[in-house]
């Protein structure tokens, strides 16, 4: 079987700044994948880069067995930092079935709805039931994150790419969320790569973390690549992982880059 | 009432007015385009000026300076997540003192004050002619068929442009091209509103009914509703009284948003 995402010596550069490069990646159909590093490593640019928003400087990506892109309609993507404003008059329902059918022109017949059915099966597979039809600025974070997944996935979606979806939330959100994701990918065969800030929450749950420093990308099982040695030599710089007796994994020392920028989402 | 002649158009007009501003005006607050609104009501001064100064129809003006300045503000404006030239409500804000002092000079040019200056700026529904009746019908069905073809992707945009623009929607194209649209509508409620009044018709309508419900399709034909009673009991009034159309609605419009505004505070209560 081919790889839901592969990259062979990949590079992105923004601006000519030069965001990492000679980065090898394969993830598995199936697979529950985190990506971790600092803040403006370039996480998030390596989601936009498998998604085609962003060119690669060099080297060669596959997303899906086609060029980033080109299977966009069968990724679900949820991007960074995505609440909605308290003033965002929309149903969760409606947002959900935008999923679907939002790209779509012309005005939706009235009458014979098959995609209602097919909207109200993904509120219930995420347990969005009792909140989906109140607008979505009404909602707590951990609500509309559910929203969104369901908007993502409505479609039919194989790859679901998710950035920090767990930024906002409290810790038995994050839990559940994160719950929820590995039953999916269990269950429905789903490819997923998420953004994380903070790996524990996920860590019971992923089958690889892919780790974004110092310009490089590594990946590996999670036990493999969270260790005191790999992530000094990926920092360059003196990094400890400690485990604690909860068995939380706690990164010391990991300096956040800083850009121009702000941050580079 | 309707048995004068200028009545039935100016019924005729409101209607297509009140039609084409609650469905620009609901896609304008959910996009919280009301900065961008505002100024492109304000370019139809310079609009009617500028047609009254070369002897063209006043509605040509209006028409052309409004899509225009929808032009100017989309093309320059940003959007998430792409490169930026210059920030929107900048751009916007800019757009609008060129807009004013333009339509002065205009004024200035044409010699003193021009006769119908007060119906510019809070309207007037005397003397509205067949010929303006079908140009706004015309305007309007165009504007409509483009809210027809492009209502759901604009929707989505306007909700989540990133997973837009992700799935496939042209979010730049939809800007330029709603801005424009908004001008038009705009361009045509000025007519009957008057440039400063607008917003009666075009914010108001769409704000009350979002505070009321959440739901698409019934956001909108709520909006619809207020706009065509406020157009209507506004022209009712207007005659009766014989005061300014434009005054009575925009209290009409207030009054709507009020009442929904607390009735909805006291339902989420």
């Amino acid at each position: 079987m081919s790889a839901a995402v592969e990259l062979h010596g990949a590079a992105v550069a923004i601006d000519g700044r030069m965001i990492w490069s000679g980065a090898e990646l394969r993830v598995e159909p199936g697979e529950f994948v985190a990506v971790l590093g600092p803040n403006g490593a370039g996480k998030s640019t390596l989601l936009q880069a498998l998604l085609g928003l962003l060119p690669l400087s060099a080297g060669s990506a596959a997303v899906l067995g086609g060029a980033p892109g080109e299977h966009n309609r069968e990724i679900g993507y949820l991007p960074q930092r995505h609440a909605f404003d308290a003033s965002t008059r929309i149903r969760g329902v409606d947002l959900v079935r935008l999923g679907l059918d939002g790209a779509r022109w012309g005005l939706p017949l009235p009458g014979r709805d098959r995609h209602a059915a097919q909207v109200e099966e993904t509120i219930r597979l995420v347990g969005a039931e009792a909140f989906a039809r109140r607008a979505i600025g009404e909602l707590s974070g951990g609500e509309q994150q559910r929203l969104l997944i369901a908007q993502a996935l409505v479609g039919g979606a194989q790859l679901l790419f998710l950035d920090e979806p767990l930024d906002s939330l409290d810790l038995p959100n994050q839990l559940a969320v994160a719950e929820l994701l590995r039953r999916l990918a269990r269950e429905r065969g789903l490819t997923i790569l998420l953004v994380a800030h903070d790996v524990n929450p996920l860590l019971p749950h992923l089958d690889r973390v892919v780790y974004v420093a110092g310009g490089r990308v590594l990946q590996g099982p999670p036990a493999q690549v969270i260790t005191t040695e790999t992530l000094t030599g990926l920092y360059g710089a003196p990094v400890e992982v400690l485990r604690t007796s909860g068995g939380r994994l706690v990164v010391v020392g990991q300096p956040d880059v800083h850009t121009h920028h702000g941050h580079t989402h | 009432m309707l048995s004068y002649p200028f009545m039935q158009h100016a019924f005729e007009a409101g209607t297509i007015v009140a039609v084409l501003a609650s469905v620009a005006g609901w896609f304008m607050v959910l996009r919280r385009e009301v900065f961008a609104g505002h100024t492109l009501s304000v370019m139809s001064f310079p609009g009617a000026a500028g047609a009254a100064l070369a002897g063209l129809p006043l509605a040509a003006g209006y028409f052309v300076f409004c899509a225009a300045g929808g032009l100017v503000i989309a093309s320059s404006s940003r959007l998430r997540g792409a490169r930026s030239f210059a920030d929107e409500s900048a751009v916007i804000g800019t757009v609008g003192a060129a807009g004013f002092a333009l339509g002065f000079l205009f004024l200035s040019l044409y010699g003193g004050v021009l006769e119908s200056l007060e119906s510019l700026l809070f309207g007037s529904f005397l003397g509205i002619t067949t010929a303006q009746v079908w140009t706004l019908a015309a305007v309007a069905a165009g504007a409509l068929a483009f809210f027809a073809v492009a209502g759901r992707p604009l929707l989505f945009s306007s909700v989540d442009e990133l997973v837009a623009r992700t799935s496939g929607v042209p979010v730049r194209l939809l800007h330029v091209a709603f801005l424009v649209v908004l001008g038009l509508a705009v361009g045509a409620t000025a007519q009957i509103t008057g440039v400063l009044l607008v917003f009666a018709l075009l914010v108001a309508p769409a704000a009350a009914a979002q505070r009321l419900t959440a739901r698409v399709g019934l956001g909108l034909l709520l909006t619809l509703a207020f706009a065509l009673a406020i157009a209507w009991l506004g022209l009712a009034l207007a005659y009766t009284t014989n005061h300014s159309v434009g005054f009575f609605v925009s209290t009409l419009a207030f009054a709507l948003y009020l009442l929904c505004l607390l009735t909805n505070s006291f339902a989420t209560r």
